[in-house]
């Protein structure tokens, strides 16, 4: 070899590892923003199973139509999506179509994530691709006539589908404009935070009215008007405290929220977490919350309420106060609280029956818990002590009756 | 030195009914608060309750309990009102749970006035420390230690267990309602138990008194016949 290039070798070389290692940053970056963006759009609650691999599918999710299992996720190039090309999974996340143009089933969020820019798809798409690859075979869905059927989606698609990425509002500041992206797009918050039809359906004109998540028996409350969970009259620090620890001094996330805010929320940064607070308090602005009304003391009801307010003050009290208030954040109020006060009795019930313990996260490590009744208190006194704290303290609920109660008994925990 | 103490002694009487008013309305900072949703199963202290299916926390190896907290987060071993409540707290704080238990020392309730006949009681304590060498079956006192006591760090003791306890884990076991970590050695122990074996043991087990204060053989000092995924050699 010429020794003018001999010398000039250690000159390559170096030249090739400063590109070598701007490509991996760029490259780490990328993985580290798809991860992120993976956890905002909370994949693995779907497609990880329990105790299962990470994104190898397997989930089973239950809807009135019989059950779905979730795919394998993973880069195995046989049983995972490894052959996928960045282009297919865009069109899966934008469009619900597989490779080969079939319809993919509205429970994989795609109805929300059409919101998604190409370059975050791609993004989510790189860091997929970087994960371990995992070989398992996906599981057939066990459904039932005629919903087997993949081509009656298409009817579903006319109806409940608007493709579309999302389109920033002029108007408004860029933060809110993010924390819409988020909320509207990856965060699929109306999947459960919408009334969900007899067609498996959440229609654009009720988004974010809030509805009962089918088989699940939690009631996910509205997120624009005041009435029921609005966040109208919350701080802005309440609503992220909320969103990323789980504990506010408003309330406290349970049942299928607790799960939002365990693998997705709680990984959001500051700046995201606060646009989607500014968007979620200006979704709820402009309705404000009844008065109060003063319940009516029929014999029946004064009785129950009778009945409620000594369970209230031997089990309840300890924790949420004799007056209500709770011991924020940790112990919730209970007076004045939007979540207990909806139409809907289902959530109160359910907390009453089950206890539960918000999530453990960065922001809120060792949670306080509440114990579950259902072992310990009767249909009966379980619907006097939830009609007591639904109409105490200024709150407007409606009593609940002990059929209720003893419904909910049956509901699946997990 | 002297000269600032009025000035301290003015500060703190202004931060004290500030701070006391203020702690009266946080819940205590402490891990028996936090696990006030346990207490109406496993009694306060862990020292369990008058339902004979629920079992005394207190004193038990904290590796042991670490390991059933995850094992029911997890949905290997299964009681949906436990299941359920564990689902988001993750490892660390289950760690601290499990420790919190494991250092309490509640007294014990005394022992059941066995109900078996002698024969059966014989039978029982013949099973727990001899094993049937004939089925292959070990002796429960080889891992269990030859006091019951348990072992470091996640072999339980079997003494203060009720009767309906330990035969309903026995036959959780035997069903598959409950696993721990593979290699699962008490799977296999409890499939070679007969009914009978089952209910023998537990006569047994539950007549004898437990000691106050556990004492756990030292981490590989028992003889272990079968390999446990949940002990480490
Ligand atoms: C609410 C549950 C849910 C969430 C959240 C979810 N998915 Fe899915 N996903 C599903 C289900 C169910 C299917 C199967 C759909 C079908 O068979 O039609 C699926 C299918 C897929 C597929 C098709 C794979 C194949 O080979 O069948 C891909 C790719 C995918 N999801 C990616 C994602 C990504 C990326 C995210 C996060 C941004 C995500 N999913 C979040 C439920 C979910
Ligand atoms: C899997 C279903 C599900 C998803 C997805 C979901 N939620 Fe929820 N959410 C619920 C349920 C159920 C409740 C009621 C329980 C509670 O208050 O914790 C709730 C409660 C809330 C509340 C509390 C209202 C109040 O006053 O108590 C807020 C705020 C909220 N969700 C925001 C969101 C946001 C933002 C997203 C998307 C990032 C989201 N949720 C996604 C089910 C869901
Ligand atoms: C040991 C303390 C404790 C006791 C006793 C207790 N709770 Fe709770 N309660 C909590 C905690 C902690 C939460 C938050 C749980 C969660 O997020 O899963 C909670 C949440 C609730 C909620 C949901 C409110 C919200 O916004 O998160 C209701 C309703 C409720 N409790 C009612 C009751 C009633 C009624 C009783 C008595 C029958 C009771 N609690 C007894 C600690 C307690
Ligand atoms: C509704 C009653 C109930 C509540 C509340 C409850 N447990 Fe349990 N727990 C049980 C029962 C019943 C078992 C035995 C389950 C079985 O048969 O496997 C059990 C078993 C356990 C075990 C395994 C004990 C052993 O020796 O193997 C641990 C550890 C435990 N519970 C911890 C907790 C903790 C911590 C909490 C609170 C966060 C809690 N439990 C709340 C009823 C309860
Ligand atoms: C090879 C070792 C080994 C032998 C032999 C053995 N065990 Fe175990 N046992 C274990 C281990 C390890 C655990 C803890 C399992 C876990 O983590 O869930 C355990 C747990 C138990 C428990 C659960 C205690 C509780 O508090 O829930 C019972 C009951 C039990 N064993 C009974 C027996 C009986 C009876 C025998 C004899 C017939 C026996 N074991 C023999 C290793 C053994």
């Amino acid at each position: 070899m010429p020794r003018i290039l001999n010398a000039l070798l250690p000159v390559f070389a170096v030249l090739l590892l400063i590109g070598a290692t701007k490509a991996m940053a760029q490259d780490a970056e990328l993985l580290k923003k798809g991860e992120y963006l993976a956890r905002a759009g909370d994949c693995i609650a779907c497609h990880t199973a329990r105790e299962g691999k990470t994104f190898a599918g397997g989930l089973p999710m239950k809807t009135p139509f019989g059950t779905l299992y979730t795919s394998n996720i993973t880069p195995d190039p046989q049983t995972g999506i490894g052959m996928w090309t960045s282009d297919q999974f865009f069109q899966m996340m934008h469009n619900g179509r597989f490779p080969d143009g079939g319809l993919v089933y509205p429970a994989m969020p795609f109805a929300s994530y059409t919101k998604v820019t190409r370059e975050d798809s791609d993004a989510i798409y790189a860091y997929l691709r970087s994960i371990p690859p995992v070989k398992q075979r996906n599981r057939e869905h066990d459904l039932k006539f005629p919903f087997n059927n993949r081509s009656l989606i298409l009817g579903w698609r006319t109806l409940f589908f608007r493709e579309g990425e999302y389109k920033p509002d002029a108007t408004k500041s860029a933060e809110w404009n993010r924390g819409a992206y988020l909320v509207e797009g990856l965060g699929h918050c109306g999947m459960c935070h919408t009334a969900i039809n007899a067609l498996g359906g959440s229609s654009d004109s009720q988004a974010f009215e809030g509805g009962l998540i089918p088989m699940q028996n939690w009631y996910a409350p509205s997120l624009t008007s005041n009435k029921e969970a609005g966040l109208g009259d919350w701080t802005i620090e309440e609503i992220t405290d909320y969103l990323r620890k789980g504990v506010s001094k408003r309330g406290a996330v349970y049942g299928p929220m607790a799960e939002v805010v365990y693998n997705s929320l709680q990984y959001l940064n500051d700046d995201d977490t606060r646009a989607m607070a500014i968007y979620l308090k200006g979704l709820a602005q402009g309705t404000s919350p009844e008065k109060p009304v003063a319940p009516l003391p029929s014999a029946e009801s004064s009785l129950l309420l009778s009945l409620g307010k000594q369970i209230y003050d031997r089990e309840c009290a300890s924790c949420h106060g004799a007056e209500g208030l709770g011991m924020p954040p940790h112990y919730p109020p209970l007076a004045g609280n939007q979540s207990i006060q909806m139409v809907s009795a289902v959530n109160a019930i359910r907390m009453v029956l089950n206890g539960g313990y918000p999530p453990g996260t960065a922001g809120n490590p060792m949670p306080y818990g509440m114990p579950p009744f259902a072992h310990r208190l009767s249909d009966d006194e379980i619907a006097a002590v939830v009609t007591y704290i639904r109409t105490s303290w200024g709150n407007r609920g409606e009593p609940v009756s002990a059929r209720q109660a003893n419904e909910l008994r049956a509901a699946t925990l997990n | 030195m002297h000269r600032f103490l009025p000035i301290f002694a003015l500060l703190a009487s202004i931060a004290l009914p500030l701070g006391t008013s203020q702690a009266q309305e946080r819940a205590p900072d402490t891990m028996a608060a936090r696990v006030l949703a346990c207490a109406s199963c496993h009694g306060a202290e862990g020292e369990g309750t008058s339902d004979v299916y629920f079992p005394r926390l207190a004193g038990k190896p904290a590796g042991y309990l670490y390991n059933q907290l995850v094992a029911f987060r997890d949905g290997r071993r299964k009681y949906p009102p436990m299941n359920y409540l564990l689902e988001f707290l993750p490892d660390d704080y289950l760690k601290k749970i499990a420790e919190h238990f494991a250092s309490l020392r509640p007294p014990f309730p005394p022992p059941a006035i066995p109900s078996a006949s002698k024969e059966i009681l014989a039978r029982g304590e013949s099973i727990v420390t001899q094993g049937d060498s004939q089925r292959g079956l070990p002796a429960c006192a080889s891992c269990h230690g030859p006091t019951f006591g348990g072992m470091e760090p996640a072999i339980p003791g079997l003494l203060g267990l009720r009767a309906s306890y330990i035969s309903a884990q026995l036959g959780g076991w035997r069903y598959g309602t409950r696993t721990a970590a593979a290699p699962d050695c008490m799977q296999i122990v409890a499939g070679l138990l007969t009914e009978d074996d089952v209910k023998a043991v537990a006569a047994y087990l539950s007549s004898r008194p437990a000691p106050s204060d556990p004492s756990f053989a030292k981490q590989g000092s028992l003889p272990m016949p079968l390999a446990c995924g949940s002990e480490p050699h």
